[in-house]
């Protein structure tokens, strides 16, 4: 199988930079060379991609998804949610274990594995739970999950409360070669509906305010200072959060972090009719933490662009404020709002690239490469193709996104896992 | 002025011409309850819905007689009467009742938002009696009645809201209430039940409770529930009487013809002192009074006031 991608912009943030032609031969690269050039064009291809005007990097990689199965189908299975992740550019995504059962031990991490691989798409890494059940009591068997195939653990949706417990968990994962992800949240200040401050007041919702978060970072931090471990930060919503860990990487401690798109999109304006399409954990926070996230990810404070894709059917979301779940889908219209931060001229390019594909892959210890020889994990994008998202046309088994009818400029055209077109427009 | 509003979901989407017409169609109606037969045919025919998934006992009576008043069928579901304990949603809910064609759904509910959600998805006009901690719309328009029939004049007056604003519709619909119709509201309270930017509904938070009474024409005591010692937000109810309650020696203070008001129900000794209730100041029992009269406003000007098509 020969697939030839034609005058793209070869795009390995750091490494190359050129428009060049592109040869994939049974699933590696094979060579990259000036367009139209002899070599490339002589031979015979099963498939031709014309990628004028477009990108070619390497696979986006989200390493923030919620997947649903086992347990909630309803919401979404790996079959739909890679199917999404395909359709937004990914080429590989981490799936966490609230799942029901809950990914705690090995084997529902093979199970997770056996389903994803069995659709021979985008690669699914799994996410272990840190705490068994993620009660916050036990810890789970790491180890034996590793071994299974997951590549961090996580109790995300819930804090690790107990910070011996976080302290064991840190240490212990580090000694197995596995990232703990930090879902920061301190439950005794966090009893809200949405983010603390004027608009919370205004529509009588219980409030979150921001240390909720950043007194968890900030306790993460000093531990892993304590350990000398990695942490990794989820979903990083706050300006406090940022500054400390702004300070903690200067200070030579290994954390790394994370937002998400809503959360350099929106504030917490976009609740005002009570739209549970704008109910999250973190809740959207102010224009102030807002531009703090811009600023985080243009200066390097975050590190990674994840989606939190988080699935739920009308029967969550159409329900009363405060009772309705948290969370939206976020895997197709990822791509098209980091490009908006990099047509606002917030970040580049290439810094989009290296916290949609490089880094992430540097947190986890997975590959994001388009040297020769190794597998074509590709996508192709388009920085220019307009469209207007609709939520009803979505890969997802669900709808719930606060940026239906909103128009995009540039998306994915092609997803390509070890050489395997897994999308195209 | 012709009505043409839906439905009536919290102040803030009210303009001032809207609440003067409310308040004057209450006046005008609040001599049918003085009368020996207190009963109208206006409303004949039209059914109304009281939906009250949060208990209530004033406010239910007052709607209920509101529309007995007007000769309009009432029927009161609450929450363990309703199939909600059965696990129907409330959107289903609500619409099995829309299907058999009331002409207005009162509703209060805990959850903020909820006569919106309701409204959102239903034709028939929806009257909020209460939502979480966001809005009681009939509750600030009766307070105004009320201060209206004493002070003629809402606009330059001083009003002071005291206690916990954070955890209050009732509060929060009267700030936006009384700025609108050009009062000056000042809040006063423990800082823990003064929520983040409440500033920003038009009022400004007073240093202290004295602070806020000691030049106001309207003094408004809020309930304090007992459950929020267990969110720590007061020590006692013993220190918050002393501290922060309508007491006898605050009274010395007020303005002589300063008005005192309380929501109901109220808890004697707490935030406010029996002098206080029971004394000249006191127009707790004529907001009770009011209150049926501006219900019935509200039932006359959505079910029998004319809609305009293009309206909401």
């Amino acid at each position: 199988m020969r697939i030839l991608i034609k005058t793209g912009r070869v795009l390995d943030p750091g490494k190359t930079d050129l428009v060049a032609d592109m040869l994939i031969i049974d699933g590696k690269i094979a060579d990259i060379q000036p367009p139209g050039s002899q070599a490339l064009s002589q031979s015979s291809v099963d498939t031709e991609i014309d990628a004028t005007g477009c990108i070619v990097s390497p696979g986006l990689i989200d390493m923030h998804v919620h997947l649903r199965e086992p347990g909630h189908e309803y919401k979404e299975t790996i079959e739909s949610g890679i199917q999404a992740a395909a359709a937004g550019g990914f080429t590989a995504i981490c799936c966490m274990p609230n799942t029901s059962p809950v990914n705690d031990n090995a084997q529902i991490t093979r199970y997770i594995v056996d389903k994803a691989a069995s659709f021979n798409a985008v690669r699914v890494f799994p996410v272990g739970a840190i705490s068994v059940g993620l009660e916050g009591a036990q810890m789970a068997e790491i180890g034996e999950m590793k071994s299974a195939g997951i590549v961090a653990v996580s109790d995300d949706g819930r804090p690790v409360v107990d910070s011996l417990l976080m302290r064991r968990a840190i240490e212990y994962a580090e000694g197995t070669g596995i990232l703990v992800i930090s879902h920061c949240e301190d439950p005794y200040l966090s009893d809200g509906a949405m983010n603390e401050g004027p608009f919370a007041t205004r529509l009588g919702l219980s409030g979150i305010p921001n240390a909720s978060e950043s007194i968890m970072v900030m306790r993460d931090i000093a531990l892993s200072e304590l350990t000398g471990c990695r942490v990794h930060f989820a979903h990083v919503s706050t300006r406090e959060s940022i500054e400390a860990i702004r300070a903690a990487k200067q200070k030579g401690i290994r954390v790394s972090a994370e937002t998400a798109p809503h959360y350099f999109m929106l504030t917490d304006n976009a609740v005002a009719a009570y739209d549970t399409h704008a109910k999250m954990n973190p809740p959207l926070r102010s224009e102030k933490d807002r531009l703090a996230v811009c600023e985080a990810l243009a200066d390097g404070t975050i590190d990674v662009i994840a989606t939190d894709h988080a699935p739920h059917a009308m029967l969550d979301k159409a329900v009363e404020f405060d009772l309705a779940a948290n969370g939206i889908i976020g895997l197709e219209t990822a791509l098209p709002l980091a490009l908006s931060l990099v047509q606002k001229g917030v970040i580049s390019m290439e810094q989009l690239l290296f916290k949609m594909s490089a880094n992430p892959a540097g947190i986890i210890g997975l590959k994001s490469t388009l040297d020769i020889g190794e597998s074509a994990d590709i996508t192709i994008i388009d920085p220019d193709r307009v469209f207007t998202y609709k939520a009803d046309s979505g890969r997802s088994k669900s709808r719930n996104t606060p940026f239906d009818g909103w128009e995009f400029k540039g998306c994915a055209i092609c997803t390509m896992v070890n050489g395997r077109i897994v999308y195209r427009v | 002025m012709t009505w043409t509003k839906k439905d009536i979901l919290d102040i803030e989407s009210l303009s001032r011409d809207e609440i003067t017409m409310l308040l004057e169609t209450a006046s005008g109606l609040k001599e049918i309850s003085e009368r020996s037969i207190k009963k109208v045919p206006t409303l004949r025919g039209k059914t109304i819905v009281l939906f009250f998934m949060e208990p209530s006992t004033r406010t239910r009576i007052s709607f209920d007689i509101a529309a007995k008043r007007l000769s309009a069928d009432s029927i009161s579901i609450s929450a363990s009467t309703s199939s909600i304990v059965k696990g129907e949603t409330l959107i289903d809910t609500a619409r099995n009742i829309e299907a058999m064609r009331p002409d207005i759904l009162v509703i209060r509910h805990s959850s903020a938002g909820a006569p919106h959600l309701i409204a959102k998805h239903l034709s028939v006009s929806v009257v909020n009696a209460g939502d979480g901690m966001h809005a009681h719309p009939t509750q600030a328009l009766l307070d105004m009645l009320s201060v209206r029939e004493v002070k003629k004049e809402i606009s330059g007056l001083n009003v002071a809201i005291v206690g916990d604003i954070a955890h209050s519709r009732v509060a929060r619909s009267n700030i936006i209430g009384f700025s609108r119709m050009g009062a000056h509201v000042t809040i006063a309270g423990p800082p823990t039940m003064i929520p983040a930017g409440i500033e920003a509904l038009g009022t400004t938070v007073a240093a202290s409770v004295d602070a806020a009474i000691e030049n106001a024409d309207v003094i408004m005591m809020l309930r304090i529930q007992k459950e929020r010692q267990k969110r720590f937000l007061m020590p006692s109810e013993r220190e918050y009487a002393v501290r922060y309650g309508l007491n006898k020696s605050r009274l010395a203070c007020i303005r002589p013809d300063a008005l005192i008001m309380h929501p109901g129900p109220i808890n004697r000794g707490v935030e406010i002192a029996p002098e206080a209730a029971d004394g000249p100041n006191s127009i707790i029992l004529e907001q009770v009074t009011n209150g049926v009269a501006l219900r019935m406003a509200v039932f006359y000007l959505l079910a029998g006031g004319v809609r305009n098509a293009d309206s909401d």
